[in-house]
């Protein structure tokens, strides 16, 4: 069983954070690390090797030099290598050109099965997981609340609002778990020492043959015309209780469709 | 609030290790700590987190699955660990005190078979040295062991024990001959043995989280083959597991009286009085810098003893001194602290009056300071 995990680094939410004067995320001067929602890839792959008892695991992110931490925290986890792709060019691409970058590491390496978060913490789009299946002709089952492997197929659950979908792919295919799978494991010490010595390999896009107006902000197919920072938050609404508190709690859920 | 202790460390190795303590501390440990101590709730699966980390069996040999970690690194992070949450600084420093014998004095083929689990992360040891009549006179145990064919047959009662009830196994100091010391020998029982059985938990004034509990032992047979060391050898196993065991305890103290001081000191500059923070009033800067130098002195105590035992020299008389200085000094911090917030540090809304509920167990705990003074006495005197 060999498993391709993808993973971003993203800028710590807890820190700081800015955009450049072109609109695209800070990632260079801020604090960042592993996205949160991509340690649960990480521990679902660990936890598919370990029930089959036999298999490996190679990690692949696409960031600049820093974006190697979340690589080695990847590593210090579990599995075997990693695939990290380094290129100026790369900066400002937007979700399509990503899921080009991906499919060329795709193509270099031997897999059963691509698993990925159910967004970054960042951009949040959610799409560049079945971006990168349809470039490579995967079967994507997406928003996995449980993931299971045998037989050739992979089996998740998918929680709706009204409904739980099981949906089963025959492998090779792409899976995206969500935060419902499962506690990520800490790394061990252990772990973190030998995560140095695993090997990462790093990929120019000359090396995946990808032209460099294909991706970037100039080959980007969309643009971030504006950014504004959020509102600040307005004072609630205060409920005085005059006997009537509860109606009015109530009118109030109404009136916002929470009940 | 996280730690911001800079540590000057010896390895980049360490650097990590500090750095995914602090993370599990942070995460894991200090978030739930108030809840679990008023409750009193073992920390069972925390602990079980820790040790799947590697952090239960950092200062033993990687061989067998150890850290191979020096004092100096792994008691920073006993440090780290309790100031998060003393409760589990206790279990981690107890269990590789319970670790200590096999990892010593067991012979090669012992070691063989039992280590690796001991050190696996999974299992929780303990050490069962006091009883109800014999605590500082510790060589005055009665817990008789009696050969019978290939077992030792052992009856008595082991008191204060850390873990009781919950261990995986247990180190008996038992008595097999006459009176006195040289009649002392040291086993490694498993934790579900015939006989055994367990005391209600203590109910202690701090620290409620860590299991306390007698382990009565009627008739437990435990193979002869499970003893460490030579028939007779048990207590200077048990003073030599304590001098390393001192050494844990002032390492917690550390964390502990670490943890007050950076509470006070950020209350000092909330809270305001008279128009100003409180912490711009010169009575309590004293204060706070009085409890800041205790702090500092204690653990460069303990890593200065930490140094030495690394290095293979004597350490005895400072695990001791460390042992000394850190335990009062985390009782006068904390009480500080509680001084510091004045009628909030009373009340349990704060952290700070179960910290200096929990100091006190410190001073007692693996040998008490009475006794530490003694040791260091007689270094002095002869």
């Amino acid at each position: 069983m060999k498993i391709v995990v993808l993973v971003k680094f993203v800028p710590d939410a807890t820190a700081a954070r800015a955009f450049g004067a072109d609109h695209t995320t800070d990632r260079v001067g801020v604090d960042g690390l592993l996205s949160e929602l991509d340690e649960y890839a990480v521990e679902q792959a660990l936890q598919v090797i370990e029930a089959a008892g036999e298999g490996e695991i190679t990690y692949v992110t696409m960031g600049p030099e820093n974006a190697g931490a979340a690589l080695r925290k990847a590593l210090s986890m579990g599995g075997d290598q990693a695939v990290h792709v380094l290129d100026d060019a790369l900066h400002g691409t937007d979700a399509l050109g990503t899921s080009l970058v991906l499919a060329k590491v795709l193509e270099k390496l031997e897999y059963d099965l691509v698993v990925a978060g159910m967004a970054s913490t960042d951009g949040g789009m959610s799409v560049v997981p079945v971006m990168l299946a349809e470039r490579l002709g995967l079967p994507a089952a997406t928003f996995a609340s449980t993931l299971s492997v045998a037989d050739g197929k992979a089996t998740i659950r998918r929680d709706g609002d009204l409904a739980s979908e099981t949906v089963e792919v025959t492998l090779p295919a792409l899976v995206s778990v969500t935060d419902q799978t499962g506690e990520a494991r800490y790394p061990s010490f252990k772990g973190i020492m030998a995560a140095k010595k695993k090997p990462v390999t790093t990929y120019t896009l000359a090396d995946l043959g990808v032209a460099p107006d294909q991706v970037g902000l100039g080959g980007a197919a969309t643009e971030v015309v504006e950014v504004t920072a959020r509102p600040p938050r307005q004072a609630g609404v205060k409920v005085n209780d005059e006997g009537d508190g509860g109606v009015k709690l109530a009118e109030f859920l109404a009136s916002q469709k929470f009940i | 609030m996280a730690s911001s202790v800079e540590r000057l460390l010896p390895s980049e190795e360490a650097r990590e290790l500090l750095g995914l303590t602090r993370e599990i501390a942070d995460a894991e440990l200090a978030p739930a700590a108030a809840a679990a101590e008023h409750e009193g709730v073992f920390p069972r699966e925390a602990l079980r987190k820790l040790g799947r980390a590697g952090l239960l069996s950092l200062p033993y040999d990687p061989a067998y699955g150890g850290g191979g970690q020096p004092y100096e690194v792994y008691l920073q992070v006993l440090e780290e660990l309790s100031y998060a949450w003393l409760t589990i600084g206790i279990s981690v420093s107890v269990h590789s005190l319970a670790c200590f014998p096999l990892a010593e004095y067991g012979t090669d083929a012992q070691r063989q078979r039992w280590l690796a689990d001991l050190l696996g992360g999974e299992q929780l040891g303990a050490y069962c040295l006091s009883e109800p009549q014999s605590g500082s006179d510790a060589a005055g145990l009665q817990t008789r062991a009696v050969r019978d064919g290939e077992d030792y047959v052992v009856t008595g009662t082991k008191a204060w024990i850390t873990h009781g009830g919950v261990a995986d196994f247990y180190n008996l100091l038992v008595r097999t001959s006459g009176d006195g010391p040289r009649g002392i020998s040291c086993l490694l029982a498993p934790g579900q043995l015939a006989g055994m059985s367990f005391g209600e938990p203590e109910r202690k004034m701090g620290a409620k989280g860590s299991r306390t509990a007698q382990v009565i032992l009627d008739g437990v047979r435990v193979p002869a083959e499970r003893r460490l060391g030579q028939e007779g050898q048990g207590f200077s196993i048990a003073l030599a597991a304590l001098d390393a065991g001192r050494l844990g305890i002032a390492a917690c103290a550390v964390g502990l009286a670490q943890s007050a001081l950076d509470f006070a000191a950020s209350y000092a500059t909330q809270r305001e009085q008279f128009g100003r923070p409180i912490g711009s009033f010169q009575g309590i800067q004293f204060l706070l810098a009085d409890m800041a130098t205790a702090v500092s002195a204690a653990r460069a105590l303990y890593l200065e003893a930490a140094r030495r035992k690394d290095a293979g020299l004597p350490f005895s008389v400072e695990a001791a001194k460390a042992k000394l200085f850190a335990t009062d000094a985390a009782m006068r911090v904390t009480t500080d602290a509680v001084q510091v917030l004045g009628g909030y540090g009373y009340v349990e809304d704060f952290p700070v009056e179960r910290y200096l509920r929990e100091a006190k167990v410190l001073q007692i705990v693996e040998g008490t300071n009475q006794i530490q003074r003694m040791v260091i006495g007689r270094a002095l005197t002869g």
